[in-house]
């Protein structure tokens, strides 16, 4: 064997690896290039470098309209299926109780059926109450979708509490209560902030249950995809940059400090 | 007292999953049984009034306008998912084996993507594949496509972008599986004389298989609902059933007509995804 190729055979995984991310990352960074674009009506070719529209990210008509019902929706929905899931979550990981099978497949239910699924019977079922879609029923719809997702994350990460460490609580004479406030759940929190986070970007990011359920109401996706038929304005491209960059910098800042943390205890 | 407590506790796992379900049964449930019962509803007096008339005949014609993209759907469907396990297997096994320290900069990477909103990466795909894109005037000038050949508005577009947005789905379960993987039992193997090659194909692999089961089905659901990619990346001839379902909903406003179609592909949905649990010998995917 030549140095190149046993070379090759050592890092091939790796090599793989790297060609991955690249195509996973290419229509992000194209997105993130194309934000600079002096695009003026469409911005399908490049035209020049500029700040303007980093500068103005409102310029597009409705743009800044759209985002702020997504950012509220997102908030809403995180809030409510972070809740509502996470209590779930710890009946189903630390109860023996009837009825447990059947709590399972009410949450894999809802993963298992298609968005469009569920985005039409729900609008099925608004209709014949005569309720007119709007805000509230887009965070209806998200709490919905979100709660399976938060119940699965919050669920693992009970499952892999050490539980002699609720039992040296008790031993110390911690009553359940104390127990729970000082031990169990700031063990649990880092999977509730996980649960959030992927609650939020599943809502912030939906597009298909959304357009069902939302009437006249804008939302970033939906936005979007409207204006994708006539060319999409590059403060499109601003705001999607944006997430990415403060959801980036957010989720490695949280690392490091959780890590920091771990080493230094 | 003792009693009272007792009875407190057995009460506690049920006011915790109350609100939960409660929501539950009223907006997904409860939807699900109007779209049942909508299905089967015939055209009233007034355009767009519907009444219940139990005629089940609007699930054959609704399937039977519909037969061809809904194949198409599930042929779509079952590619991406397919290659999504290709490209996603690899790399779930470098970050859970080969990453070291890196390892959960990368896995936040692999989810990163997601944070640019999925619609504005699926236009990104559309303008870097389509006639104003580099990719296709490279293939033209090399001669690999005619002058007259695309990449955009094909089957191939549509199947690629399925594959693409639904990867981190197929990626993450992948990787809690293989992580959990005690690598002294891979070392064991390779103790016992197995080639790298058998050590993946009668260890890994198998060890792994909670994950591909997990991943392959939060890939092909949602990619067979999906009408996104066929509308954006497709011609018509692309079109799924999802691009059916939200037609006859939002533009024709044929209610049971859609409902019928949206219960056929949960059904049939619902059915595989049972079959492919029981046969891959795993119950416990939630």
């Amino acid at each position: 064997m030549t140095k190149t190729s046993r070379w090759l055979s050592k890092n091939l995984i790796r090599i793989y690896a790297v060609l991955g991310f690249t195509y996973l990352f290419i229509p992000v960074i194209y997105t993130i290039v194309f934000s600079f674009n002096n695009s003026g009506k469409s911005n399908l070719v490049w035209r020049g470098f500029t700040f303007n529209n980093w500068r103005n990210p409102c310029g597009a008509a409705d743009v800044c309209n759209a985002l702020g019902n997504s950012l509220k929706i997102g908030f809403i929905s995180t809030t409510l299926a972070t809740i509502l899931g996470s209590l779930i979550a710890f009946a189903v990981g630390r109860y023996a109780f009837r009825g447990h099978g059947f709590i399972n497949s009410m949450i894999f239910l809802p993963m298992a059926t298609p968005e469009i699924v569920m985005g039409s019977s729900l609008l099925t079922m608004f209709i014949g109450f005569g309720v007119n879609p709007g805000f509230w029923t887009i965070v209806i719809a998200h709490v919905m979708f979100c709660i399976s997702f938060v119940v699965v994350a919050v669920k693992a990460r009970i499952a892999s509490l050490d539980p002699r460490l609720e039992q040296a609580a008790m031993d110390l004479y911690a009553d359940e209560r104390e127990t729970f406030r000082k031990i169990t759940f700031p063990l649990v929190a880092p999977g509730i902030a996980g649960a959030a986070l992927l609650a939020f970007s599943l809502s912030f990011d939906d597009f298909i249950i959304t357009n069902f359920n939302s009437g006249n109401v804008n939302t970033f996706p939906k936005f979007v995809y409207i204006s994708a038929q006539r060319g999409l304005p590059a403060q499109a491209n601003v705001i999607g940059s944006a997430m990415f960059l403060i959801a980036l910098i957010v989720v490695l800042t949280a690392q490091f400090v959780g890590n920091r943390r771990k080493t230094t205890a | 007292m003792a009693l009272a407590t007792n009875r407190k506790k057995k009460l506690w796992p049920y006011i915790l999953l109350a609100p939960g379900m409660v929501w539950l049964v009223i907006f997904f449930i409860a939807p699900i049984v109007k779209l049942v019962s909508t299905s089967t509803q015939t055209q009233g007096v007034n355009i767009g009034e519907y009444v219940q008339s139990y005629r089940f005949a609007n699930f054959i014609d609704a399937f039977t306008g519909a037969a061809p993209q809904f194949f198409r759907s599930f042929l779509y469907a079952g590619l991406a998912t397919a290659f999504a396990l290709m490209i996603s297997y690899p790399l779930a096994y470098a970050i859970a084996f080969k990453s070291g320290k890196w390892k959960n900069t990368l896995l936040v990477l692999v989810v990163a993507p997601f944070f640019t909103s999925f619609l504005l990466r699926t236009i990104a795909w559309e303008q870097i594949l389509g006639e104003q894109g580099l990719v296709l005037k490279t293939l033209r000038f090399l001669h690999i496509l005619g002058p007259t050949g695309h990449l955009t508005a094909t089957p191939f577009a549509v199947v690629a972008g399925l594959t693409y947005n639904f990867l981190p789905f197929m990626t993450l379960p992948l990787y809690a599986s293989l992580e959990r993987i005690d690598p002294r039992t891979l070392e064991a193997s390779g103790d016992l004389y197995a080639s790298g090659f058998t050590t993946f194909r009668k260890v890994t692999f198998p060890l792994s298989l909670p994950g591909v089961v997990a991943g392959t089905l939060l890939t092909f659901i949602p990619a067979a609902g999906d009408y996104v990619n066929a509308e954006l990346l497709g011609n018509p001839q692309t079109k799924m059933i999802g691009n059916v379902i939200a037609a006859r909903y939002l533009q024709i406003v044929d209610y049971p007509g859609a409902a019928a179609l949206s219960f056929i592909l949960m059904a049939t949905i619902l059915i595989l995804v049972l079959v492919y649990i029981r046969k891959m010998g795993t119950d416990e995917v939630v």
